[in-house]
């Protein structure tokens, strides 16, 4: 017969010790929150680790962080939150959860344009939104964010939800250069062109275009480097198109940044802007560039040449901080025009 | 008398306690829901609300719908029927179980993608481009229906088979004397009496799909829960999500009010002496290699599809040529806090019954119905709840030993990943409770008073009566719990340590990093440890036939 009090008192037990709480600050250590998988920034902390001699902590989700952080208050064992977008820096920074990072080498280093105003928020790296056109398809090698509402293209797009946080950074450039007004009818545009509904990752667009469903897909720019040099399967899919990088009218490629954040309760400050400042070292960058093929923010290193071969990227001006503040407003148009629908 | 009192009262503490468990989480969503949320519901109301409630309302029906014929199909033959390979197919039918519904969506969509493996063997007849248009897009609502449904219909079909096969024979007979025939007796006798147990398995059904995100969102199916998820990350609107979830506790509390509608009237209670059961109609020949592949059809596409395809991409990376070693740690992880949380929500569920059982006090009564609504919350919306509340503690205990002057001992709640847990605990005690409640229900109260007039206590007459009847239930809710945890997604990314992975938590990283294949080999290890309890859930739910 089972003893319901010994079970029940060992089982409590055992919730509380199996895993053991590890304590929030301790010498040479630094904890990460982020939203980048573990897999993918992994040989960066182990390069960290092997340099400094300082063990990275990490938990990785795909959303809430900031809001976990928030929860954990003055207690959050959080140093560190690196990011894959803008509107989790910005959403970060409106939780109250962070610091200004305060660091001359970030300053030095990071261009004014991809740093926070308030000092907040550092990019670390950039990846651009562009074009996966079919080779055998697609004659033109210059194309517009403004042109992809033309009905020339009709039935030819392939894109992935429109509330994807990759599609509302873009849709949120084009509403703070234009406003909601002509942002609202370019979406419709935009929307009149698709192939089919929204679906899929930026992968999947790429893969469409090979497979005869539409003429371009939008992407990132990493993708189609990892298709191409990672993954023999998908090969074949990179290989059906070419990587187009698009323009605003007047202005340059949007992109995205992935930053980091120093919290605001880190137990470990020191070594998280030890981190920090790592991160934007050459050798960091040219890890990152190289592993997941995204665009150095620090001068003078090297772009991977999978990337350097779509061209030269000219960055749109558009401070990044003024992307982030028409988020919002982007992710409502998508539903207002039944993007995704 | 002095022992029968405490054991009551440690009972009716202990349901109390667990109604306040998992009621926190409910009331710290209902409290984000009453800050205000300028400018988020309009544009909701007037764009996204029509829409997704249509097709979060299709997909509810259309998944009930299909599960119910597939699992109400499959009981009805498997219990009433006697057929070659009958006895294998007690153990292959329930099987899907063992396969997450965001596995299943993924594993389709490979297949079924352009250049994916169907559409290469079409293009060996048509050409490429024509071939792709003759592709079903498994991203869209009908998609979703199915590829869900073949995994789920296992809920009804496990309760519709114990309601069959306890059937007791004089029903049928009678109807066959009346010169009813076989589909007759289906539709008129065996059918009705069998409601209760396909509103309980429908309803669960239902809300593993309201639940459920992984499979919808990638199936471009915009629940919701889909919607909860925009509205919080994309409008950066906390409390506008918590009104959406409120609003969706809403929708499930109807779909519980349907379901005790649907069983009203209707009394479980089966009499004591064990009733006459049923014979199996023999089908020989073609009819019972029909009935055969009949059944083992959805059984194929809800697992054995999965399961060979998953196997197939694991070999193909050589299996274990590049075998990470944190595979097996990911394991580990997700079968302790599997264990810990099934055990404990067994605990707490079986406590909660028997408070009630005992001395059924309104209060009594309110704790055990509140123990069933962890199962209505959302894993996204239940991590987000609970933030808040075991934050709350683990703060609370940081600030005592400040005070103490003692070494701060950090998040203890959080950080030693009791959270995960406890989530666990919360989303899925309304399975052992359900299970244990139908359980007595099968004990008549009779049992207890006989006992209790030869002078036994009550702790007496629940571990000499009571326990050993409920074995198989008890069982049963174990595996369910268990499984059900081992393919938890939301709630544990959330909430686990630093430095802690599960295999369904590794599983996500690499979908959403658009390269699933490469997590074959943890989503293979995840359908083989909910294997081994699915197969095991089986070997109790067989009865012998009744006698010719």
């Amino acid at each position: 017969m089972i003893n319901l009090r010994a079970t029940a008192a060992t089982a409590a037990l055992l919730c509380f010790t199996a895993f053991g709480a590890s304590p929030a600050s301790a010498d040479g250590e630094v904890n990460v929150y982020t939203y980048r998988e573990t897999k993918l920034i992994q040989p960066l902390f182990d390069a960290f680790t092997k340099d400094t001699g300082i063990k990275v902590n990490v938990v990785s989700a795909s959303s809430g962080l900031e809001q976990r952080m928030k929860a954990e208050g003055a207690n959050s064992p959080a140093d560190v939150l690196l990011t894959v977008d803008i509107g989790r820096m910005d959403e970060a920074v409106k939780a109250e959860v962070t610091q200004p990072i305060k660091s001359v080498v970030i300053d030095e280093i990071v261009p004014a344009q991809y740093r926070d105003p308030d000092g907040h928020w550092a990019g670390i790296s950039m990846r651009a939104r562009v074009i996966y056109a079919s080779k055998d398809r697609v004659k033109q090698d210059k194309i517009t964010y403004e042109e992809l509402a033309d009905p020339k293209w009709k039935g030819k797009i392939c894109i992935r939800s429109g509330q994807h946080i990759y599609n509302n950074g873009l849709f949120a450039a084009y509403t703070a250069k234009y406003g909601e007004a002509k942002a609202e009818e370019w979406l419709k545009g935009l929307k009149a062109n698709l192939a089919q509904k929204p679906s899929g990752g930026d992968r999947e667009a790429a893969r469409d275009v090979a497979a005869g469903k539409c003429d371009i897909g939008i992407g990132n720019t990493y993708y189609w480097a990892l298709m191409m040099n990672n993954d023999p399967e998908k090969k074949p899919w990179a290989e059906a198109t070419k990587v187009v990088l698009p323009t605003f009218e007047g202005g340059g490629t949007h992109v995205n940044l992935s930053g980091v954040l120093l919290a605001k309760n880190a137990p470990n400050k020191a070594n998280g802007v030890k981190l920090i400042e790592w991160l934007v070292g050459d050798k960091a960058q040219q890890i990152y560039a190289d592993s997941n093929y995204e665009y150095p923010v620090r001068a003078g290193v090297a772009v991977n040449p999978t990337i350097a071969g779509y061209g030269k990227l000219t960055a749109d001006p558009l401070p990044i901080a003024k992307i982030a503040a028409n988020r919002k407003a982007a992710s409502t148009l998508v539903d207002k025009v039944g993007f995704d629908n | 008398m002095t022992r029968t009192t405490r054991s009551g009262r440690i009972a009716a503490v202990i349901a109390v306690a667990t109604a306040i468990l998992v009621a926190a989480p409910v009331i710290s969503i209902i409290a984000l829901a009453l800050q205000p949320a300028p400018d988020v519901w309009q544009p909701l109301i007037e764009y996204v609300l029509p829409r997704s409630l249509l097709d979060t309302a299709l997909l509810l029906f259309g998944v009930a719908a299909l599960s119910l014929a597939i699992g109400t199909g499959a009981a009805w033959m498997i219990s009433l029927h006697e057929f070659r390979g009958r006895k294998m197919l007690l153990w292959l039918v329930p099987l899907p179980l063992a396969i997450p519904t965001y596995l299943a969506a993924y594993v389709y969509v490979d297949l079924f993608e352009p250049l994916g493996l169907i559409h290469k063997t079409l293009a060996l007849w048509l050409p490429l481009q024509d071939a792709v248009r003759v592709l079903p897009n498994l991203r869209s609502l009908p998609g979703a229906i199915i590829v869900i449904a073949l995994v789920l219909y296992p809920y009804v079909y496990l309760s519709a088979r114990t309601m069959f096969q306890f059937q007791s024979a004089e029903f049928a007979e009678a109807a066959k004397t009346l010169g009813a025939g076989r589909w007759t007796t289906f539709w008129r006798i065996s059918l009705p009496m069998a409601r209760p147990a396909l509103a309980v398995g429908t309803a669960l059904v239902s809300l593993e799909t309201l639940n459920d995100i992984g499979a919808s969102e990638y199936l471009g199916v915009r629940t919701l829960t889909v919607s909860v998820f925009t509205t919080w990350l994309n409008r950066g609107s906390l409390a506008g999500a918590a009104q959406l979830s409120c609003f969706m506790l809403a929708i499930v509390a109807g779909l519980i009010a349907i379901e005790r509608y649907g069983r009203r009237n209707v009394t479980t209670e089966f009499s004591a002496e064990s009733p006459r059961l049923t014979q199996r109609t023999p089908l020989a020949g073609i009819k019972g290699g029909l009935a055969f592949a009949a059944c083992l059809l959805p059984v194929c596409l809800g697992f054995l599809v999965p399961l060979l395809y998953l196997a197939h991409q694991s070999f193909k990376r050589g299996l274990f040529a590049n075998f990470d070693m944190a595979l097996w740690r990911d394991a580990f992880n997700s079968i302790a806090f599997a264990s810990l949380a099934t055990l404990a929500a067994l605990l707490l569920g079986f406590a909660t019954i028997l408070a009630w059982r005992w001395r059924p006090t309104r209060l009594r009564f309110v704790a055990m119905n509140i123990a069933q609504l962890g199962y209505t919350l959302p894993g996204l919306v239940l991590a987000l709840g609970l933030l808040a509340p075991l934050l709350a503690i683990d703060n609370a205990v940081n600030a005592l030993a400040a005070s103490l002057g003692q070494s701060l001992p950090g998040l203890i709640v959080i950080g030693s990943g009791a959270a995960v847990v406890i989530a666990y605990v919360i989303r899925f005690l309304a399975v052992p409770t359900g299970f244990i409640k139908a359980g007595f229900e099968r004990i008549p109260r009779d049992y207890d008073d006989s006992a209790r007039a030869v002078g036994a206590g009550q702790a007496t007459t629940m571990r000499l009566i009571h326990l050993p009847l409920l074995r198989p239930a008890m069982l049963g809710a174990v595996i369910v719990v268990f499984v059900d945890c081992l393919k938890e997604l939301p709630a544990t990314l959330l909430l686990r340590p630093l430095n802690v992975e599960t295999l369904a938590t590794s599983i996500y990283q690499y979908a959403s990093r658009g390269s699933f294949e490469e997590g074959a080999l943890a989503a293979l290890l995840i359908v083989a440890a909910s294997i081994g309890p699915v197969a095991w859930l089986t070997r109790f739910s067989d009865i012998p036939s009744g006698p010719a």
